[in-house]
């Protein structure tokens, strides 16, 4: 009796220190989180920054009748979903492809000393590593000297709307190929060496055994890392882009982050630079849930 | 026969992985040896992988670059304190969340809520705004502060407190002790390799973020050193016509540009073998089951 009292005297105790531990957490996203998000009325006002969001005047829809008004915003939404689009599918097969390769490679040390050096690029800043990709695609740098071995003419890569985006999709695989094939040897290690014996005995090749063991296998992480970069296809990778772009490659490269910023911010068209940022928030985190859903449904795992 | 193809298949596979090797590596080492040459072989592109007329002379200007040094210790400022920030609430929120609903009952809403936070923001303008309007521009507090709860580090440390030993806690509890005891003295000395996961995340975020610097503060003395790198950069951004930005791209000090670049990158090298250590435990707890 007094042991089911005291008990009852902590677990409410407890709950009482849960809170507490979630309060200043929980006030920081009310400031930096819940707060801006409010911010999003702004998006049907014509907000001017001297009368505020109170005193601002309402305007409904304009905002967004506007956005598709704007002879660039098809364009720049195509920009968007196409650089993101190839480097959904190149950041997918390029890691695959790495882990499956690394997973075949014995020797150990030079495994480790591989592994050690892929990573790299990814814990480099997109200011450190544009400046990189800029000295390498430069009109006298080293690509182009390669080039001309084969007698190819010096190409402004930087300044080449044929060249942008294929620049931006590889770099960016470049970066993260080598931290994107962790998750695919985590998979490779779980798939049960009896598999290979038993597919052994029965005289399956190594191509074989690739094809009805390994990934069949990977199949659940290929899936689920899938349905969670595609929550990025309005992503195209401000970071990267912002520093690498300039006004003569708008035409193929202006995102909409960039243009928000540019325009939004910059422009200090604030309720416009909100509604496109609003559609796109709506747009990802729909994508979000859907592919969480389909992963607990399809690979049996969860995102969140 | 079937000998044969495996060598083949082997050599080619030596072949990719080590030329997806290289291509991560070189690139870097071109850097380095572009920051050791003499300016004049730097701008004419005939430093290759070892330095031509080997000099220290972009590091010694470095040295005096008063700006650099500022900027550098905004970036260590602003690390130590950030992450300090991350690690505590990171702490405190993923233990209550790690949880079930019997022990916490309000835990599903708040899980319901941070999870909100991470999908859904108010996008860049608002939040500018809130931040101008709380008078934290030119501030490193706009640095720490506006992602000082990093969700998806929350639900990991979560996850991680998830797997621990439940027998440890309830022993504790019988002795009388509070939450707050068995968070500090039972959780945090098991959770090592968590918390150096998390705050290697947070360091290496912190440390490479130039947006923050370029949006919250108005003065360049203010800049944290990737914002200022950045700055140095930013010249082919403005340009409209291919001559001038060809024009621009051959004149710029490419040494020095490429040694400030080689110093922002040395704190990242000295903490990467930690960085290695972790991060594999950090995406492997990262991809949860529930």
């Amino acid at each position: 009796m007094q042991l089911a009292r005291t008990q009852k005297k902590q677990h409410k105790d407890s709950q009482l220190m849960y809170h507490l531990m979630m309060l200043p957490g929980m006030l920081f996203l009310l400031v930096f989180s819940f707060v801006p998000m409010a911010g999003i009325v702004m998006a049907f006002q014509n907000y001017i920054p001297a009368k505020g969001i109170l005193g601002s005047d309402w305007v409904g829809l304009a905002n967004f009748k506007y956005m598709f008004q704007i002879p660039d915003s098809m364009q720049i939404l195509a920009n968007t979903v196409i650089i993101a689009g190839w480097k959904i599918v190149f950041n997918t097969i390029v890691p695959v492809v790495f882990a499956l390769l690394l997973n075949e490679i014995r020797v150990n040390w030079a495994k480790r000393t591989i592994q050690t050096v892929v990573y790299l690029p990814n814990f480099l800043s997109w200011v450190v590593l544009a400046t990189v990709v800029i000295n390498l695609f430069d009109y006298h740098g080293p690509v182009n000297t390669f080039l001309q071995t084969f007698g190819v003419k010096p190409i402004l890569f930087m300044g080449s709307n044929d060249w942008f985006r294929p620049i931006m999709i590889g770099s960016d695989v470049w970066k993260g190929f080598g931290y994107g094939s962790i998750i695919y040897l985590a998979a490779l290690t779980g798939i049960d060496p009896g598999l290979y014996e038993a597919a052994e005995m029965d005289g399956a090749s190594r191509w074989s055994q690739l094809l009805h063991v390994t990934l069949p296998g990977m199949l659940p992480t290929i899936m689920m890392m899938t349905a969670l970069n595609l929550t990025n296809i309005l992503n195209a990778g401000f970071d990267q882009i912002f520093n690498m772009y300039n006004p003569i490659v708008y035409q193929t490269g202006d995102i909409i982050d960039t243009y928000v910023y540019r325009v939004g911010l910059l422009g200090q068209q604030y309720s416009l630079g909100t509604a496109i940022g609003l559609l796109k928030s709506l747009v990802g985190a729909t994508l979000m849930i859907s592919a969480n859903e389909a992963s607990k449904k399809f690979a049996n795992m969860q995102i969140f | 026969m079937n000998k044969n193809t495996n060598k083949v298949a082997n050599f080619f596979t030596w072949l990719i992985v080590l030329a997806l090797t290289a291509s991560c590596l070189l690139p870097l080492v071109n850097m380095v040896a572009i920051s050791f040459s003499d300016s004049a072989s730097a701008a004419a592109n005939q430093v290759g992988l070892i330095p031509v007329h080997f000099n220290l002379s972009s590091y010694r200007m470095i040295l005096e670059d008063h700006q650099f040094w500022l900027s550098f210790g905004i970036s260590i400022e602003r690390v130590v304190l950030g992450t300090l920030i991350n690690l505590v609430l990171i702490v405190l929120m993923a233990y209550p969340l790690s949880k079930n609903k019997r022990d916490f009952h309000a835990r599903n809403i708040y899980m319901n809520l941070i999870i909100f936070a991470m999908l859904f923001n108010g996008g860049m303008i608002p939040s500018f705004i809130v931040i101008k309007s709380l008078g934290l521009m030119d501030t490193i507090w706009a640095l720490v502060l506006p992602g000082a709860v990093p969700i998806f580090n929350v639900i990991l440390m979560m996850n991680f407190f998830k797997g621990l030993p439940n027998a440890l806690e309830e022993a504790a509890i019988m002795d009388g002790a509070s939450k707050m005891t068995v968070l500090l003295k039972i959780y945090l000395p098991l959770s090592l390799p968590g918390l150096a996961t998390v705050s290697l995340f947070a360091i290496v975020g912190h440390w490479n973020d130039y947006f923050s610097g370029l949006l919250y503060m108005n003065r360049a003395a203010n800049y944290p050193l990737q914002t200022y790198i950045q700055q140095l950069n930013i010249d082919i951004t403005k340009v409209t016509d291919a001559s001038q930005l060809h024009a621009l791209t051959s004149i710029s000090n490419k040494t020095l540009n490429a040694a400030k670049i080689v110093v922002s990158t040395v704190p990242l090298l000295l903490i990467y073998p930690f960085l290695q250590k972790y991060f594999v435990t950090g995406m492997t707890i990262g991809s949860v089951k529930e």
